[in-house]
C-alpha cells in the first residue's frame, strides 16, 4: 500500500477494521494532488445550465477557458450558457483595478446578447485586488434593467462547497419577482438537477405523468423567468444535496417551502423520489398515477437489466465522485447489477454521509474523503476492483490499472438518471467491464498471475 | 471587415500560463509540476490536459486558503514541497506561479532558499526550480517558454546569478566525455511530433537534447503497476549539457526574446542558435534538414529524400483539390505560422490567421511565411473565437484548421474542421497527431485534401465513388 500522508490518515477508513469517525470538510493538504477544484468551480457548476443568462467570469483567462462548454447540460432553447465570457484581466487592470473593464464588458455583452440576467463570477485575483464588483453590478442593473448578480466565488475562499453556497445566494436573488403566472397547487421545484445529457427532461416527464407541475428546475435547462416564480411552488425536491441544500433552507425560511432530499439514480432511489413527492401531496389521483408509473417503468426495466446483470455478477466496483449523496445511489444501483462496492469516496462528503456509507457497504470496503491518484490507484489494486466510477480526472487512473470506467460526472454525455438512465448505466458499465481489451492490460495480467501482489505499488 | 471590437473575451483562443508551464515540466524526467496558488488552478489544468493526452497528469498545488492569501503562501509552498517529495519521490519539482501568487508578490526564490536551509544536512531530495507565470501577462505559450527557459537556466546555467532560480543539488551530472549534441527546443507540439523530431535528428548521426520531451510521459504505454511519475522526459543530465552543445535549433520564432532559452544559451555560452519555423511543409522542413546537415556535418539520409519525394508526389496528385481554396487557421502563434506556410505552398490561401496571444511579432512573421498567397490574410492576434467568427463570415472559406475549440466556429460556418494542435479533446488520438517533418506534412496534406473532398462529395447531388 502507498503511504498515506500523515494529515490525511483519518480521511481514509476501512469498514470493519477501523473505528474512528472519518475526517472531512477540511481543506486539501498542500502537495497532495487532490482531485478537488475550487470555490469558483463550485459556483460555475451550479449556475452553468441557466441557459438564458449571461455568465461573465471576471479575472484572467484561465478560469473561463477551462470551464468553456465543459458540462453536459443541455438546453431546450437558448444556449448562451455554452459561451465562455471573460474580462480576461491584463497586467494593467491588476495594477489599477478591473472595475472599468468589468463595466465595459458587461454593458457590451448585455447589449449584444440580450440575456435575461447576468452572473458575474469573481475569481481569485478579483478578491485580492478588491474590485467593487457589487457596485458595478448594481450600476449595470440600473442601466440595463436586467438583474446582474455578483457571485462571490474567489477560488481560495474555501472549498467547492463554498462555491455552491455563493451560487445559491445568487440564484435566490432571482426569485420572488413573478407573482402573476399561475402555478398549480401540485407543484414543485427541482433543485440540484443539471440536465446532463437531457436528464431533466426524463425526470420532468415522470412528474408530468404523476400530475405534478415543475415550476422550475434549478438549474437544469434553467430559465431566469422560471426561477422568478419558483418561490410559489409547494415543495422543493433536492436532488444534489451537496450543492442545493443551502438554497432549499433559505427558501424554507423565506417562503415557507418545505423540502425533501431525493436521488434520481438507481431503481430504489428513483422510485423513492417519486413516492416521497406523491406522499407530500396526499392526492388520490397523484398517488394512483405514481403507482402506475413506477410499476410500468420498473416492469419494463427489470427484464432489460437481466442480460447485463448476468455478465456482471460478482464484479467489484470503486466509486469516487464529487458529492457523496450520489455515491449512496451508486452503491445501491451497482447491487442491482450484481456488483459489490469495494472502494467509495467523494470530494466533499459530510460526517453523516460517511457514516451512512459505512452502513450500506460491506466489511473491507475502503471509504475515503478527498483522495488523490496515488491513494486511489492503490485502493483499486488492493481491493481488486473491476470498475471505477468517477469523472474525467479519474478515467486515466482506471485505464492505466486495466479496469473499466463509467463517467458519472458533469462532463458525461449519457443520461444516467431515472429508469431509462438505469438502463444506460447498466449498458455503459457492462460494455466497459466486459470489453475484451482488458486481457491485454499489463496490470490485469500481473494481477491474474499474482493476485496478492496486485496491490503493491 | 473585422467585427466590432469587444472589451471582453468571448470564447478564448488561448489558455493560461501555468498550463503551458505544467506541460513543459512534465517533459523533464522525474519532474512534477507544482502550481503555487489555489487548488482549482492545478485541478483545472490537470482536467484539461487529461482530456487531450488521455494520461494521468498529476500536478501538485500549494492549495491557498483565505489566510494564505492574506498572510502569504510560504508555509503552503514548503508543505507542498515536503508532501509531494514524500509521496512522489520526484527528481525535480517545477514550480509555476499563478495570477494569485504573483499579484500577492509572493517571493518564491526566498521561500525556496528558506526551504533548502531548513533541510541543511539532509541529503538527496528533488532539484527545485521555478518559472514566473502570471496568467494576466501572456498565454499558455508564454508559460511554456518560461518553464523551458527556467529549466535550462536552473540546470545548464551559471548558478543563481540573478536570484531567479535556485540551482538545487542534483545527482544527475553530465558525463565529462559527452559527444557534442544538438539542442532542440521543440515548442508546444504533439507527442508524435516529439518522437519524429528525435528520429530525424538521430538519423543524422547526431545526439538530440530535446526540451521538453513529454513524448513518453504524456503518451505512454499501459502500465503494470501505477507509476507515480511516468517514464520519459528530458534527462536533467542532458539539460546540464546543453551549454556545450554543437548548436541549438529552436522552433519559437514568435516568442518574446527574453523567453527564448536558445538565444540565452548562445549569449551566455556561445552555443549557436538557429530559430526556425516549425517544420511543416516542404520549404520549412527543408530548412530544418539543412540546419541539421550543417550542424551534424552529415548529409540528409536517403530515407528522408525518399519521404520528401513521396510528399512532392502527393502534393501533385492532390493539388487540384487544394488550389485556390481558402482556409481559416488559429491557435498558438508558432503553430499558425507553420500551418500558414504549409497551406501557402499547396495553393490554399490562409484567409484568416488568428491567435489569442497579443504578439507584435505575429503579423510580421506571417507575411514572411506566406509569399504565394493570392491575397493577404486577415491577421488577428489577441483574438477570440467570436472575433474569428465575425471576421470569417464573409471570407468564403472552404475549411478550418485548428484545435477542438474551433468546433463551434465550424458548426456555425458549416465548414469542415481539420483538427490539429492543442487541445484535441473531441477525437481519439489528438495527442499523437503528427504535424512535423515530411511525414507530418504528408499526413496533414491527406487530412486537408480529404476534408475538402468529403465536403464536396457530401454536397454533390448523387455523390461519387471514384476520384
Amino acid at each position: 500500500m502507498i503511504g498515506i500522508l500523515e494529515e490525511r490518515k483519518l480521511q481514509v477508513f476501512e469498514n470493519g477494521k477501523d473505528s474512528y469517525g472519518i475526517e472531512c470538510g477540511k481543506s486539501s493538504a498542500a502537495g497532495s494532488v487532490s482531485q478537488r477544484a475550487c470555490v469558483f468551480c463550485g459556483s460555475r457548476v451550479v449556475l452553468y445550465p441557466i441557459a438564458d443568462a449571461l455568465h461573465l467570469i471576471h479575472g484572467p483567462i484561465g478560469c473561463a477557458a477551462y470551464t468553456w462548454d465543459i458540462r453536459g447540460s443541455m438546453s431546450s432553447g437558448p444556449e448562451l450558457h455554452r459561451m465562455s465570457f471573460s474580462t480576461d484581466l491584463q497586467e494593467r487592470e491588476v495594477v489599477y483595478g478591473g472595475e472599468k473593464k468589468l463595466y465595459a464588458a458587461l454593458t457590451e455583452l448585455i447589449a449584444e446578447y440580450r440575456p435575461k440576467a447576468a452572473f458575474v463570477y469573481s475569481t481569485c485575483i478579483v478578491g485580492l485586488i478588491g474590485d467593487d464588483v457589487e457596485s458595478v453590478c448594481r450600476r449595470v442593473e440600473r442601466e440595463t434593467g436586467i438583474r446582474v448578480l455578483p457571485v462571490h466565488s474567489e477560488g481560495f475562499k474555501g472549498t467547492k462547497k463554498d462555491g455552491y453556497k455563493a451560487a445559491c445566494d445568487a440564484v435566490f436573488k432571482l426569485m420572488g419577482t413573478d407573482d402573476e403566472t399561475p402555478v398549480s397547487p401540485f407543484s414543485i421545484n427541482i433543485l440540484g438537477e443539471f440536465n446532463l445529457a437531457g436528464e431533466t427532461w426524463i425526470i420532468k416527464d415522470y412528474y408530468r405523468r404523476m400530475g405534478i407541475e415543475v415550476v422550475s428546475c434549478i438549474t437544469g435547462d434553467g430559465r431566469v423567468d422560471e426561477i422568478a416564480r419558483a418561490h410559489r411552488a409547494k415543495l422543493n425536491v433536492v436532488q444534489c444535496s451537496g450543492s442545493m441544500t443551502s438554497l432549499a433552507k433559505t427558501m424554507k425560511d423565506e417562503y415557507g417551502i418545505p423540502f425533501i432530499r431525493v436521488s434520481y439514480f438507481g431503481i430504489e432511489d428513483m422510485t423513492k423520489a417519486l413516492y416521497d413527492v406523491a406522499a407530500r401531496f396526499d392526492d388520490e389521483l397523484i398517488t394512483r398515477n405514481t403507482i402506475d408509473l413506477v410499476s410500468d417503468e420498473v416492469g419494463r426495466l427489470l427484464p432489460r437489466l437481466e442480460k447485463y446483470r448476468a455478465n456482471l455478477i460478482g464484479k467489484k466496483a470503486a466509486i469516487y465522485v464529487g458529492g457523496s449523496f450520489k455515491s449512496f445511489s451508486l452503491v445501491k444501483a451497482l447491487r442491482h447489477l450484481g456488483m459489490e462496492t469495494v472502494v467509495v469516496g467523494s470530494q466533499t462528503g459530510s460526517a453523516e454521509d460517511y457514516e451512512y456509507l459505512k452502513e450500506i457497504t460491506k466489511e473491507g470496503t475502503i471509504i475515503c474523503d478527498d483522495t488523490n491518484p496515488l491513494e486511489l490507484s492503490s485502493f483499486i489494486l488492493n481491493k481488486g476492483a473491476d470498475l471505477l466510477i468517477g469523472g474525467v480526472k479519474e478515467r486515466p487512473i482506471a485505464y492505466k490499472m486495466g479496469i473499466a470506467f463509467c463517467d458519472h460526472n458533469h462532463e458525461r454525455k449519457e443520461a444516467l438518471a431515472g429508469y431509462e438512465g438505469m438502463i444506460n448505466f447498466a449498458r455503459e458499465v457492462h460494455d466497459s467491464v466486459t470489453s475484451p481489451v482488458w486481457k491485454f492490460s499489463p496490470a490485469r495480467i500481473r494481477a491474474r498471475i499474482s493476485p496478492d501482489q496486485g496491490g503493491a505499488i | 471587415m473585422k467585427g466590432k471590437e469587444f472589451v471582453s473575451t468571448r470564447n478564448p483562443c488561448k489558455l493560461c500560463a501555468p498550463l503551458g508551464a505544467s506541460i513543459a515540466f512534465r517533459g523533464i524526467e522525474g519532474c512534477i509540476p507544482l502550481v503555487h496558488g489555489s487548488q482549482g488552478c492545478s485541478t483545472y489544468i490537470r482536467r484539461y490536459g487529461i482530456s487531450h493526452f488521455r494520461e494521468p497528469i498529476d500536478i501538485a498545488s500549494s492549495n491557498f486558503t483565505e489566510s494564505s492569501a492574506i498572510f502569504g503562501g510560504g508555509e503552503n509552498l514548503k508543505n507542498a514541497i515536503a508532501n509531494v517529495s514524500k509521496q512522489y519521490e520526484p527528481k525535480a519539482i517545477g514550480i509555476a506561479s499563478t495570477c494569485l501568487s504573483e499579484t500577492m508578490g509572493e517571493n518564491i526564490p526566498m521561500y525556496l532558499s528558506q526551504y533548502e536551509a531548513s533541510r541543511k544536512g539532509e541529503s538527496g531530495g528533488p532539484a527545485i526550480f521555478y518559472a514566473s507565470t502570471p496568467s494576466y501577462s501572456g498565454t499558455h505559450m508564454d508559460g511554456f517558454h518560461q518553464a523551458v527557459f527556467a529549466a535550462v537556466k536552473a540546470f545548464a546555467g551559471k548558478p543563481d546569478e540573478n536570484g531567479e532560480n535556485v540551482q538545487a543539488a542534483c545527482d544527475d551530472q553530465p558525463p565529462a566525455d559527452a559527444r557534442k549534441k544538438i539542442n532542440i527546443l521543440s515548442g508546444f507540439v504533439s507527442t508524435e511530433d516529439l518522437r519524429e523530431i528525435r528520429d530525424i535528428v538521430e538519423s543524422f548521426g547526431a545526439d538530440c537534447i530535446l526540451v521538453p520531451d513529454y513524448s513518453e510521459s504524456l503518451d505512454g504505454s499501459s502500465w503494470e503497476t501505477y507509476q507515480k511519475l511516468p517514464e520519459g522526459g528530458t534527462k536533467i543530465a542532458d539539460i546540464r549539457n546543453m551549454n556545450r552543445a554543437a548548436g541549438t535549433i529552436s522552433f519559437d520564432v514568435s516568442a518574446r526574446e527574453d523567453r527564448r532559452a536558445g538565444l540565452w544559451l548562445e549569449k551566455e555560452f556561445g552555443v549557436p542558435c538557429a530559430p526556425l519555423y516549425l517544420p511543416v511543409g516542404i520549404e520549412q522542413t527543408d530548412k530544418f534538414f539543412d540546419e541539421l546537415s550543417r550542424i551534424s556535418g552529415n548529409p540528409v539520409p536517403e530515407k528522408w529524400t525518399k519521404t520528401r519525394g513521396r510528399l512532392i508526389d502527393a502534393y501533385i496528385d492532390g493539388h487540384k483539390y487544394c488550389s485556390g481554396k481558402r482556409a481559416i487557421v488559429y491557435g498558438e502563434e508558432d503553430f499558425v505560422l507553420a500551418l500558414s506556410a504549409f497551406l501557402d505552398e499547396i495553393g490554399i490561401t490562409p484567409v484568416v490567421a488568428a491567435t489569442g496571444a497579443k504578439n507584435p511579432q505575429f503579423a510580421h512573421c506571417l507575411a514572411a511565411a506566406s509569399p504565394n498567397s493570392r491575397e493577404a490574410p486577415v491577421v488577428a492576434d489577441d483574438s477570440d473565437f467570436e472575433t474569428v467568427l465575425s471576421i470569417a463570415q464573409d471570407m468564403k472559406a472552404d475549411l478550418i484548421i485548428g484545435n477542438s475549440k474551433g468546433y463551434h466556429l465550424a458548426r456555425n460556418l458549416k465548414l469542415p474542421l481539420v483538427r490539429a494542435g492543442f487541445p484535441v479533446h473531441d477525437r481519439m488520438g489528438g495527442q499523437r497527431i503528427l504535424h512535423l517533418g515530411y511525414r507530418g506534412t504528408l499526413s496533414l496534406f491527406d487530412s486537408v485534401c480529404n476534408a475538402l473532398m468529403q465536403a464536396k462529395q457530401e454536397s454533390a447531388e448523387s455523390g461519387w465513388t471514384y476520384i
